[in-house]
């Protein structure tokens, strides 16, 4: 088993911490994890991907080709990044932001922006919501290592934050499963 | 981040950034002294050892510029403190001058360059292979290097901590050289315990301070190094100089310092030299790569292998010196050899040095600086075209 994934959107959405959360909770379950990213000298603004490989076998060459799942917050990275994903795979992509044409893996529609700012009053949680619905969507590491990993990579006073949007993201994803309009 | 780096578990693996592990593994190497200035993609290095040394009662100082940094380390250094440096391509640059009188005085240290694309400024965040030549010929004069080059964050660990022994051994600067990626990312390392680390110190000497001599000759052209504060007094410029470390125009002294900086790598180079043979037993085609481009040729060797194509990598982990003997021997049974590299030809000429004649004297290359990296594909297909 092998599964390659790609976080992408712009700088400040926070796609390279969300690659961190996943791994180091991919990694605590024992499996190779690889995480890497691509981004501009500007930290904010310029556009930003992160891959995560996780495997069961070596990982050897260190950046996503050919992609399990694909997670696009803004046009231009999936206007960039779509031709990557495996025909069965899974894109998953803010639909406040992003129109695309249809295309034969599976597409996820979600408004995560729209979503944290009604719930949380802050767009900065929506990373957290996508990572904690591609956790619990896909199975590839339970809930409790997203939320042990929350608790060793983000500043103390934005954990607490962080767990319920999570939380949040993983009853979206059930949500998902159980067939429930989640577009809005 | 509330990562307790100084209580990790290492009875299990732990996801670590190159650059994390970098510091980590110089913390386990017994880092004393860290002078730098941060620069992408190196900076994650300054900025845990910043957080990590103070806690151990270890200096760190962020310095106003690359030359004070190189400065101030090789100064620790002389009062026994194992020092480090980390940088980028614009940092090492500024460096060399003190670089060349590191290897002059014969101290001890650490230089990390994490590459990026250059020249000058260039591409901050963008890998490159850019600066192989510079870790061999950067500072002028006639010098030996010894640089090491991991492929993987748990490689990075571990080199780290054998560029501390190696200089400590050696009694000069060592260079361990990273790929921005291999720098920023993310992989699981099984860090060793502790007490299983093999740990070398400098040697110091056991003569009374009034017989000391802080560049004695001896067979081994490694002289026992004194540090300042010891009682020992001693007089260090990058003057060419006369065992006690005072300058000379004599043609034997002269001969007789030129020849120690030399030989005490020369005549141990098999404690310095490493190298991979990836699926080389039956090879007829070999990839000769080396850092983060080695990760694209290993997945290369992997898919070609699983279509019956008898394709291997040879990878140094020491560039420099360069493996003459190895790469030579290696490559002996193969009909061709790939080289692939993020410049525009720098490890290759090596190749064709030692391997310039003969059946496996047939090369062809692969060179991409476009700030992307050499992928399997690229890898396979530029195979295929000539195969």
């Amino acid at each position: 088993m092998k599964y390659q994934i790609r976080l992408s959107g712009s700088g400040g959405q926070g796609l390279i911490l969300n690659s961190i959360l996943l791994a180091e909770a991919a990694s605590k379950e024992g499996k190779n994890v690889l995480q890497s990213q691509a981004y501009g000298p500007a930290s904010r603004g310029g556009s930003s991907r992160a891959d995560v490989i996780i495997s069961d076998s070596e990982i050897y060459y260190p950046a996503a080709e050919h992609l399990e799942l694909l997670l696009c917050l803004t046009q231009k990275a999936a206007d960039k990044y779509i031709k990557l994903l495996k025909q069965e795979g899974i894109l998953i992509y803010d639909s406040e932001n992003i129109k695309i044409n249809p295309i034969s893996a599976e597409t996820i529609a979600i408004p995560f922006t729209q979503i944290a700012i009604d719930k949380f009053k802050t767009s900065l949680v929506s990373n957290i919501i996508a990572i904690s619905f591609i956790c619990t969507y896909t199975k590839l590491v339970s809930f409790k290592q997203l939320e042990k990993a929350i608790g060793n990579n983000v500043k103390e006073k934005f954990i607490e934050l962080d767990i319920k949007a999570a939380k949040l993201g993983a009853q979206l994803a059930r949500d998902y499963e159980n067939g429930k309009d989640i577009s809005s | 981040m509330s990562t307790d780096r100084a209580n990790i578990d290492r009875d299990k693996p732990v996801l670590l950034q190159g650059n994390e592990a970098v510091a980590l593994g110089a913390l386990d190497a017994g880092l004393e002294f860290f002078g730098g200035y941060p620069i992408t993609p190196s900076s994650e290095i300054a900025e845990i050892l910043s957080q990590e040394m103070p806690k151990s009662g270890n200096k760190f100082i962020q310095m106003e510029d690359e030359l004070s940094s190189m400065a101030s380390i090789i100064g620790a250094s002389l009062t026994g403190k194992k020092s480090m440096t980390a940088t980028s391509g614009p940092g090492f640059s500024l460096m060399q001058e003190n670089i060349g009188y590191g290897m002059m005085t014969e101290v001890p240290c650490v230089v990390v360059n994490v590459q990026r694309g250059g020249p000058s400024t260039g591409l901050p965040t963008k890998p490159s292979q850019g600066d192989l030549m510079q870790a061999r010929w950067g500072t002028h004069g006639d010098h030996p290097s010894i640089t090491l080059y991991p492929d993987s964050v748990q490689e990075a660990y571990e080199l780290t901590i054998r560029a501390f022994n190696l200089a400590e051994k050696y009694r000069t600067p060592v260079f361990l050289f990273l790929d921005e990626m291999i720098g920023h990312m993310r992989e699981s390392v099984h860090l060793p315990k502790k007490k299983d680390l093999e740990i070398i110190n400098r040697i110091n000497p056991t003569v009374p301070p009034e017989w000391y001599k802080h560049f004695k000759n001896n067979p081994k052209y490694i002289s026992p190094l004194a540090s300042y504060g010891q009682g020992y007094r001693f007089h260090v410029t990058g003057l060419t100089h006369d065992e006690k470390g005072f300058p000379t125009n004599k043609k034997e002294e002269i001969q007789a310092k030129m020849d120690k900086l030399k030989k005490k790598i020369t005549n141990n180079l098999d404690d310095l030299i490493q190298v991979e043979a990836f699926h080389m037993d039956d090879a007829e085609v070999a990839v000769f790569a080396a850092g983060l481009v080695a990760r694209s040729a290993k997945e290369a060797v992997i898919r070609a292998r699983e279509q019956n194509q008898k394709i291997g990598l040879v990878r140094p982990l020491t560039i420099w010196p360069f493996p003459d003997n190895e790469v030579e021997r290696m490559l002996s049974s193969t009909q061709m050899t790939l080289i692939a590299e993020m410049n525009q030809g720098q490890l290759i000429n090596e190749v064709k040095r030692v391997t310039y004649y003969g059946e496996h004297a047939k090369y062809i290359k692969l060179q991409r600086y476009d700030g992307t990296l050499i992928t399997p594909e690229d890898i396979l297909q530029r195979i295929s075209e000539v195969l």
